[in-house]
């Protein structure tokens, strides 16, 4: 279990006051001068060293991707803030930015400095109202005492941080959708190369960091890599916000340590499966678009970006959507296909054909009204979906699917033959 | 499923021209100057979701024009976006414009029974406003508040750990205009564990 001490978000669930006054109290904005007048080098060092991965799903080391930033371009530099959070069962960052803004704010300054840039934008998603209302009111209190703005801190850094809102499209978590959007433009995903980090936003090089991410980072800064490191395992160091969704009998976020059990994370924070352990059917681990995984795999599987990996799924967004033995596991995934489909921006043919096609076939599975040799079609339809999109929209919409066929397949099967036989009956 | 923010033609029996209210034009420009010069298109956003606001709800073509004349873009780029993100309601809508959220997470939870309990006090489809214009009813994706499912956006605001219960007295509350209270209805502080306030 993470040690009280050793959390980072200490105002979680808004207990406290989350304005600059609490902020502070809880040690915020409290030696960041200091920090920054270390240099850039040592900033983006230390963060390398604590082996921070990315919270936003993918897991890219964090340090790496400050690194890539050019030292002298000519150009403005831009840190872009994903707070477009839409991932199907994940609810992390919405309580750190309405909780604990100055948190983000402070990480973005100096994640900002690290990476040479003046300019942060953070694209907060539409639908959080009272979430944008509070780090709007928490960046006009770090601009009135100086934090931010002209010299910000004091430390001869120019520092503006700008709240852009979205308008609902799950599409603009993906980070060159995310600029595209952010230019003012439909959120289609840009083709890689050029990476963001050379040509982002405006043509100048940028870098696109979940909320969580940018958040620890002063946290990692003051109490040093060593510690952050210590938590965790190697390559899975620190901790991190799960968001426990589903059939559990208290839903919650809460701040744990990476590598902690699957059972004790739900049975020690969220209540416990409702129903009991042995009434669990199946655990999606990492939001949406992670492939699911069965009891047996539950019972011993570690929460990390590896172990989980080495099981066929992914930590993803460490959201962990729980289902007991009353879920229609093949409706379940349904619903995540239907939710592909609809966000599907339309770009790539694969993806805009492919998940609306996908979609129909699994609302015949729910039925059973597919015939069982669609089970392997369908399969091979995700694989040429797969790895074949600008973005991983595509790949997300194919996992789900194949994760369902991995481990249920006989439940499917079942549906369809006894569709069949009813209908000769 | 229909959905205001999801057709793509515009309506057009509205013979009112849309024009910034003076308190509108002066927040619109203050959008603007967030973004570098010569790069005010990145303000769309932003500035349909204004006139969405002062359009009560929804996005008619002169607003849509209006927009596009003071980002001096194309009326076709403006539209592009308005018709891409969900949000943009293409169409009027009711007064309460109620989004329940279909997704995985909450219909884990019981999100089909709370859109019978809209359809029954409405008294409406979904995808459709009551003949009240006090209502209308939506089934949206994901809008990220999972631990606190089965939830349901009206207008701006969350009201989260919905059952059927507490969701009927929400909408038959706002029925007989009377005032509601957004977030969580079980008295549970943001996404703490405990079910019950306690610190």
């Amino acid at each position: 279990m993470l040690r009280e001490e050793d959390k980072i978000f200490k105002n979680l669930y808004g207990f406290d006051d989350w304005s600059l006054t609490g902020a502070k109290s809880r040690g915020v904005w409290s030696n960041t001068k200091e920090i920054i007048e270390k240099g850039s080098d040592f900033i983006v060092e230390e963060i390398k060293s604590s082996q921070l991965r990315g919270r936003g799903g993918a897991g890219f080391p964090a340090g790496l991707k400050w690194s890539f930033m050019p030292k002298d371009s000519g150009k403005p530099h831009y840190l872009v803030v994903n707070a477009d959070e839409s991932e199907p069962g994940t609810c992390k960052d919405r309580e750190i930015m309405r909780n604990d803004p100055h948190l983000l704010l402070e990480g973005c300054l100096i994640a900002g400095f690290a990476m040479h840039a003046n300019t942060c934008y953070i694209y907060i998603r539409g639908e959080y109202y009272d979430e944008a209302s509070n780090l709007q009111k928490a960046i006009d209190e770090a601009y009135e005492n100086n934090l931010i703005g002209k010299n910000a801190c004091g430390t001869n850094w120019n520092y503006d941080i700008y709240l852009h809102r979205g308008a609902g499209a799950y599409i603009c978590g993906e980070e060159t959708a995310l600029l595209e959007s952010l230019e003012g433009k439909k959120g289609q995903p840009r083709l890689k190369p050029p990476f963001p980090a050379g040509a982002g936003l405006y043509g100048c090089p940028t870098t696109v960091t979940n909320v969580e991410t940018i958040a620890v980072a002063p946290t990692i800064i003051r109490k040093g890599a060593s510690w952050f490191s210590s938590l965790g395992r190697e390559n899975n160091t620190g901790s991190k916000i799960f968001s426990i969704s589903g059939h559990v009998n208290n839903p919650c976020n809460v701040e744990e340590e990476m590598g902690i059990g699957l059972k004790e994370l739900i049975e020690n924070h969220a209540g416990g499966v409702i129903g009991g352990w042995d009434n669990l059917l199946a655990v999606i681990p990492g939001g949406a678009s992670v492939p699911l995984i069965p009891k047996s795999i539950c019972d011993t599987v570690k929460m990390d970006f590896d172990s989980l990996k080495e099981v066929q799924s992914g930590l993803g967004t460490a959201a962990v959507i729980v289902m007991n033995k009353s879920t229609d596991i093949v409706d379940a995934i349904c619903r995540l296909s239907h939710f592909y489909k609809h966000e599907s921006c339309g770009q790539c043919t694969p993806c805009r054909e492919g998940t609306g096609w996908m979609f129909r076939m699994m609302e015949k599975m729910v039925k059973g009204s597919a015939q069982v040799n669609d089970i392997d079609k369908l399969l091979d339809v995700t694989k040429q979906v797969e790895g074949h999109t600008i973005c991983a929209l595509g790949d997300a919409a194919a996992w789900p699917i194949q994760g369902l066929m991995r481990h249920f397949r006989p439940e499917v099967e079942r549906r369809i033959k006894e569709y069949r036989f009813g209908e000769v009956a | 499923m229909k959905h205001p923010g999801m057709i793509n033609k515009v309506y057009n029996i509205s013979d009112e021209i849309f024009n910034w209210s003076e308190e509108n034009f002066k927040k619109a420009a203050v959008i603007i100057k967030k973004y570098p010069d010569s790069r005010q298109q990145s303000a769309v956003i932003p500035l349909l979701d204004l006139a969405q606001r002062q359009n009560s709800g929804w996005l008619s073509k002169t607003a849509i024009e209006k927009v596009a004349e003071n980002l001096s873009m194309s009326y076709i780029r403006v539209l592009e976006v308005a018709t891409f993100y969900s949000m943009f309601n293409l169409e009027p809508v009711g007064e309460h414009f109620v989004q329940i959220c279909r997704t995985t997470p909450c219909w884990l939870r019981g999100s089909d029974k709370l859109v019978e309990v809209a359809k029954e006090v409405s008294n409406t489809k979904l995808g459709e406003t009551s003949n009240d214009k006090k209502f209308t009813i939506v089934e949206v994706e994901c809008l990220g508040a999972c631990c606190n499912a089965p939830m349901v956006q009206i207008n701006d605001d969350y009201y989260e750990d919905l059952d059927e219960d507490n969701f009927k007295k929400i909408l038959t509350d706002l029925k007989q205009s009377k005032k509601i209270t957004k977030g969580s209805q079980i008295g549970r502080q943001t996404s703490h564990p405990q079910r019950e306030k306690n610190a």
